[in-house]
């Protein structure tokens, strides 16, 4: 894949009317995401980090500022087929099998892909998550957590450069979601897509991500971008390390800090 | 697999029950077969006039069949209509309740005088009322696609075709299927209704006749027979659905553990 774009959000604003009032959703935002990054966005509810993932695959239009992949303005860039969605529910079809759940991306997106190497690509997608012997179990017959990696092989399979993922581990339980941190470290490893990662909780981002943006609430304004230093692979043993858990309080202070400035402003 | 068993067995006692019942009232209470024939004189019935029942019901199964059919398609038509464009859900709306509302059977009468004797009446009434459950169920199933889910394949550059055969159309099977089974009974009911008033064959032809003739044992024959292909067509949509949805079985059959 070597169209993996560049993506620099430059002085992004989003208002939207509400009730006959205006809403800043955004303020102000100025972000990189370099090339094959995996950048997490966390904050507080209504901080507007699904606003900024909306903005960014085109459903919705900045009111002032600019996105721009590579050199091209968010309306020219072509993103349709080129961002794989994880979301917070699998929004799997109960009429497909696993396997032909993972296959229906590149069913769409890769035209031309034959049926053999689509299908063949999807069963690699469920065997590198963990879920062979799985490929034929409608989505019902399976847990939450393998419904949402099902989920997760379906973004991947189509190869998209840029991956968009929106608290895809939030309905799930904690031991199921650390476990599913590292695959997702492990699957993306196994691609070059770019990974826009949206989350309220600090330790996941602190693990996952090159790039941590830090936003604030109403309106949603960057508090700050930190690059997170620790090399990969990122595992079990990281979890539990000093510099670690430094990193993840001095965030939780940060966010905690501008909820407090919120407050007495208020 | 023992538990089906003992539920088809006791679906099975309480047809029986009823039929015994029926029996022994008739013969303890000494009712003229004329005002209730007993179960044991209609099948007598039934036998004995075999070949003319079968004769008229092909008519009746033709008419059953073929309302059906026009209903259904008409019906997906406009709900497809419905379901995508507002306007056209907005404007057709209020004259589809009004419609639905109407009692169709009452206009059976009228349709003597438009399209004759014979088998187009008791065909356009068949149509008409079995064609407001099958309108409204599918675009009601239709516009309950997951909207994220369509964003989704239209992030992927979907196009409508692809959004509408992959994802809305098997997503409202359920609602068409409930619809059809509706449908389907009332499609018997339409055309014997049509029978009734315009026609020289079918089994509504029978049983208006038999009425006439005071021949009450034929009367009810008419009317087991008809059930009968009622019966039928009804397990024919239930097989369809069926084939067409085995996903959906399998969740049925899937023991909730949440």
């Amino acid at each position: 894949m070597t169209d993996v774009p560049n993506i620099k959000i430059d002085h992004l604003t989003v208002q939207y009317r509400s009730k006959g009032s205006i809403v800043t959703a955004l303020q102000d935002v100025t972000v990189d995401i370099p090339r094959r990054s995996f950048v997490s966005v966390v904050g507080p509810s209504g901080c507007g980090k699904t606003t900024l993932l909306k903005v960014l695959s085109g459903v919705l239009k900045p009111t002032s500022g600019d996105v721009t992949f590579d050199d091209q303005k968010l309306g020219e860039a072509r993103l349709s087929g080129r961002v794989g969605y994880v979301f917070q529910r699998p929004l799997l079809l109960p009429w497909r099998t696993a396997l032909e759940n993972v296959a229906l991306t590149s069913e769409i997106a890769r035209k031309q892909m034959s049926a053999e190497t689509r299908l063949a690509e999807a069963k690699r997608w469920l065997g590198l998550a963990g879920l062979a012997g799985f490929e034929n179990k409608l989505p019902h017959e399976l847990s939450g957590g393998m419904q949402q990696r099902v989920s997760l092989c379906r973004a991947l399979a189509f190869n998209p450069p840029i991956l968009m993922m929106d608290e895809p581990f939030a309905a799930l339980d904690e031991i199921t979601r650390e476990s599913m941190q590292e695959e997702l470290l492990r699957l993306w490893q196994a691609t070059e897509s770019s990974v826009i990662f949206i989350t309220h909780s600090i330790s996941e981002a602190v693990l996952l991500s090159e790039r941590i943006i830090i936003m604030t609430a109403r309106p949603g304004k960057v508090e700050e971008v930190l690059d997170v230093p620790f090399p990969r692979p990122r595992g079990e043993e990281l979890r539990a390390s000093a510099p670690f858990n430094e990193l993840v309080q001095y965030i939780r202070h940060k966010l905690r800090q501008s909820q407090l400035g919120l407050a007495g402003a208020a | 697999m023992i538990k089906a068993i003992s539920r088809v067995s006791s679906q099975i006692a309480v047809f029986v029950l009823f039929f015994v019942a029926w029996e022994v009232a008739v013969d303890l209470l000494h009712i003229k077969p004329v005002i209730l024939p007993s179960p044991t004189q209609i099948f007598e019935s039934i036998i004995k006039n075999w070949p003319y029942l079968m004769k008229h019901s092909g008519p009746t199964a033709f008419a059953i069949g073929a309302g059906f059919l026009f209903a259904a398609i008409a019906g997906f038509i406009i709900a497809v209509g419905i379901a995508y464009s507002r306007w056209i859900s907005e404007v057709t709306y209020p004259f589809l309740v009004a419609a639905q509302v109407l009692p169709k059977i009452a206009l059976a009468p009228l349709f003597l005088i438009w399209f004759g004797f014979g088998v187009t009446p008791k065909v356009v009434i068949a149509a008409l009322i079995a064609f407001f459950p099958i309108v409204i169920n599918t675009a009601r199933g239709l516009q309950s696609v997951d909207v994220e889910l369509i964003q989704y394949m239209k992030s992927l550059g979907a196009n409508w075709m692809e959004i509408f055969f992959k994802i809305s159309l098997p997503w409202s099977l359920p609602y068409i299927f409930a619809s059809f089974k509706i449908a389907i009974t009332l499609a018997v009911v339409g055309a014997v209704v049509g029978e009734f008033v315009a026609s020289d064959t079918g089994l509504g032809y029978v049983i208006s006749y038999a009425n006439i003739s005071l021949d009450t044992e034929l009367m009810f024959a008419g009317i087991f027979v008809l059930s009968a292909i009622g019966v039928l067509f009804f397990l024919a949509v239930v097989l369809a659905e069926h084939m067409m949805m085995k996903w959906q079985a399998a969740i049925e059959e899937t023991p909730q553990t949440a």
